[in-house]
């Protein structure tokens, strides 16, 4: 077999810099504002349908216990996270069973490290590929407002920025009862959602 | 009849499940071997250089913590040495055993962790790293005891560390002491001549003696490659010079020799720890020093051994009260200048296993 | 130990081979002119007595007047280190030889000084950014970047 030289498909290395740093810079102008948190459930008056009432509390009740993560590790809150998913605090018998490397069978985004600018554009698009309906959690000081960094020339002030966040973890790590208990805050907001109001507009 | 190919631009991306943080490899394969790789970094980089020059000397340990965060009890040392240096401070002998102390269980948890993402790497899904984490948290819980925290401990300080230990801590660290060496020999009993590590990484990833020094490398990526270099030996600081420890040392450089080299010294710490125990005397854990640390012009370099490499802090003081540079010597970054050729000529499999067995921690290597 | 080798020793013998080459010598360490940095460098590398054949790190200072670039060498055979520094006057685009050609060690470390001090190596062969994106205005690390 011989081996061609690449017929011009792939753009070269000053290329994909190029386009790159495009796509930051675009991004860092579009997200001077922070997104506002899904709360809506929080509305006690939402109008139920008698027909769907039990049908809720099924899909609910299945979609709040088995929550599966996907893999976004940045930084140090990471291995507060493998901790948490190890045999001393199981998450597994949370239903969150696998860490999911793949975003389309994930539903849950446990961010769990410090953003920057040059990660952004790669965790919008693996929440952009998660499918409906999905959640996110911020865990740590960083997730949450940037923290110790805040004021750093390169680091996102929070993904409230660029994901819309569901709960907030504080602690710098979180301990792992910590997060465990976020993630029971989460199901119970699952559990208090209705398919009548699905279909999120971005 | 010749079959046309042509070369595939794989992108190993910042997310995902094998790199050890985010860490891209844009790699141009030919099929699955690896022709050229290039590894672009820079998703974590905090700025914490420049953070480090609007803090105070005492407010810039916190930040040192999260550089390299399975070793932030290294991080703290190396940093708190190169200010007492500068600023001319003593340390209490008490406080140099604690350092020790600490600085040896941090070595063998962080060994834990790479040894364990290692295996993970090679296949071995999640019972290595199970198993490890079980006694990683047992560490963790020493740690918990002394200083209330399980990850970023800012424990050291200037002229000596901030808490003394309570009263449980030397029992449960001499249990901790009696069994470890135990569950050592049970990795070895799984996995030393365990036929699947040897074909994955016996003569894969070897890196060359002469190329090791070239490029700076430090800690088991220079020691695997058979340089028996160790700065705990070749430059002691702090009390290191009182207790007998080997150095472990590889012979060809691939990722086995690597991995064997972290296994052994994990036993060499359990070693210094039991002496440490032993000659702990009484008295004050900290010096005097004032609230705002004011050191006279001049500048300093301290370096140490830290888990992953030579870690070392070098410090300009123009006498205010905050560093006019801190600058980072990061080992992670420099052992990562070889990667390229010890990947081209093998598989993307070979790829990340070799990448797993240098350990770096991506908190260190973008800063 | 380690012996930190006192500068003015080492001065005074890289005078002989290199005149007008030194800048200033301390107890501590060298200062080398830039545009002998390379010739100083590959004496210290392949003469036997002194054989740095290990460079620790290299990092750059900003001064307000000019860049100070700090050198650590050390030799495993003797057990001794080196500490050389060069400067550069210039603000606007300061440029030194690269030292990638004896201690490969240095690639990294090189770009990343380019990437947040703005100076730039010659012989480097891949000198780009290294941790901030390539549209990037400005050099961080500088004093006056904000």
């Amino acid at each position: 077999m011989e081996v061609d030289e690449p017929t011009g498909i792939y753009p070269s290395a000053t290329e994909l810099d190029r386009t790159e740093s495009e796509v930051i810079e675009a991004l860092k102008k579009r997200s001077q504002q922070p997104i506002p948190d899904p709360d809506e459930w929080l509305d006690e008056e939402l109008k139920r349908n008698i027909l769907l009432t039990s049908v809720d509390a099924i899909l609910n009740w299945a979609r709040r216990s088995s929550l599966w993560p996907v893999v976004c590790f940045p930084a140090c809150c990471a291995f507060e996270l493998i901790t948490t998913a190890a045999s001393r605090f199981d998450i597994s018998r949370f239903g969150m069973e696998i860490i999911r490397a793949s975003p389309r069978q994930a539903d849950l985004m446990i961010t769990a490290g410090t953003l920057t600018w040059k990660m952004a554009p790669q965790v919008r698009r693996i929440y952009d590929q998660m499918p409906e309906p999905k959640w996110v959690i911020a865990m740590g000081a960083c997730a949450i407002s940037g923290g110790i960094f805040r004021s750093s020339y390169s680091v996102v002030p929070g993904y409230n920025r660029i994901v819309p966040v569901d709960v907030y973890v504080p602690g710098c790590p979180p301990r792992p009862e910590a997060l465990l208990y976020g993630i029971k805050m989460l199901q119970h907001k699952v559990s208090k959602g209705s398919i009548a109001t699905e279909g999120r507009e971005e | 009849m010749a079959i046309k190919t042509e070369p595939f631009v794989l992108n190993l991306g910042p997310v995902h499940p094998s790199t050890h943080g985010v860490f891209r490899m844009r790699t141009t394969l030919d099929g699955e071997v690896v022709v050229d790789m290039e590894p672009v970094f820079g998703y974590l980089h905090r700025g914490i250089e420049k953070l480090a020059e609007e803090r105070t000397y005492t407010g810039v340990i916190p930040l040192t913590d999260r550089l390299d965060y399975l070793a932030s009890m290294s991080n703290n040392l190396a940093y708190v040495l190169a200010v007492e240096k500068l600023a001319g401070t003593t340390v209490p002998e008490r406080a140099e055993y604690l350092r020790v102390i600490m600085a040896e269980l941090q070595r063998i948890a962080s060994h834990l962790i790479a040894v364990g993402a290692f295996l993970n790497d090679c296949g071995a899904f999640m019972t290595p790293i199970l198993y490890m984490i079980r006694e990683r948290e047992k560490i963790l819980d020493l740690f918990d005891m002394v200083c209330g925290q399980r990850l970023t401990y800012n424990y050291m300080r200037v002229g000596g560390v901030s808490h003394d230990i309570p009263d449980e801590f030397l029992p449960a660290l001499d249990k901790f002491v009696r069994r470890m060496p135990g569950f050592i020999d049970e990795y070895d009993r799984l996995l030393e001549k365990n036929e699947i590590l040897l074909v994955r990484a016996k003569g894969v990833g070897i890196l060359p003696k002469e190329l090791a020094i070239n490029i700076s490398a430090g800690g088991p990526v220079l020691r695997g490659s058979g340089v028996k270099w160790d700065i705990r030996k070749a430059d002691p600081y702090s009390v290191y010079d009182r207790f007998e420890f080997d150095i472990p040392t590889g012979t060809v450089g691939d990722c086995y020799d690597r991995y064997r080299v972290r296994i052994e010294e994990m036993r060499q710490s359990v070693r210094i720890i039991k002496q440490a125990m032993e000659q702990l005397p009484l008295g004050a854990v900290k010096s005097e020093v004032p609230h705002l640390i004011r050191p006279p012009v001049g500048e300093a370099y301290a370096h140490i051994e830290a888990p992953k490499g030579e870690l070392g802090f070098y410090l300009v003081s123009d006498n205010s009260i905050a560093p006019y540079r801190c600058a980072i010597r990061a080992p992670s970054l420099i052992n990562l200048t070889a990667l390229r050729d010890m990947v081209r000529g093998w598989k993307v499999a070979d790829a990340i296993a070799t990448f797993g067995s240098i350990d770096i921690c991506m908190g260190e290597v973008d800063r | 130990m380690t012996v930190a080798l006192s500068g003015q020793e080492i001065a005074d013998k890289l005078d002989k081979q290199f005149p007008g080459g030194i800048v200033e010598s301390s107890q501590d360490s060298l200062v080398v002119n830039s545009e002998f940095l390379l010739m100083v460098a590959t004496f210290l590398k392949d003469t036997p007595d002194l054989d740095f054949n290990y460079l620790t790190a290299i990092t750059a200072v900003d001064y307000y007047d000019y860049f100070e670039v700090v050198y650590r060498l050390t030799s495993m055979e003797h057990n001794h280190s080196l500490v050389v520094k060069t400067r550069c006057y210039e603000r606007a685009n300061p440029t030194l030889p690269s030292v990638v050609s004896l201690w490969r060690g240095a690639d990294f470390q090189e770009r990343e000084i380019y990437d947040l001090m703005g100076i730039s190596f010659d012989g480097h062969p891949n000198l780009k950014r290294l941790f901030l994106w390539q549209g990037f205005k400005g050099h961080p690390l500088r004093r006056d970047y904000w």
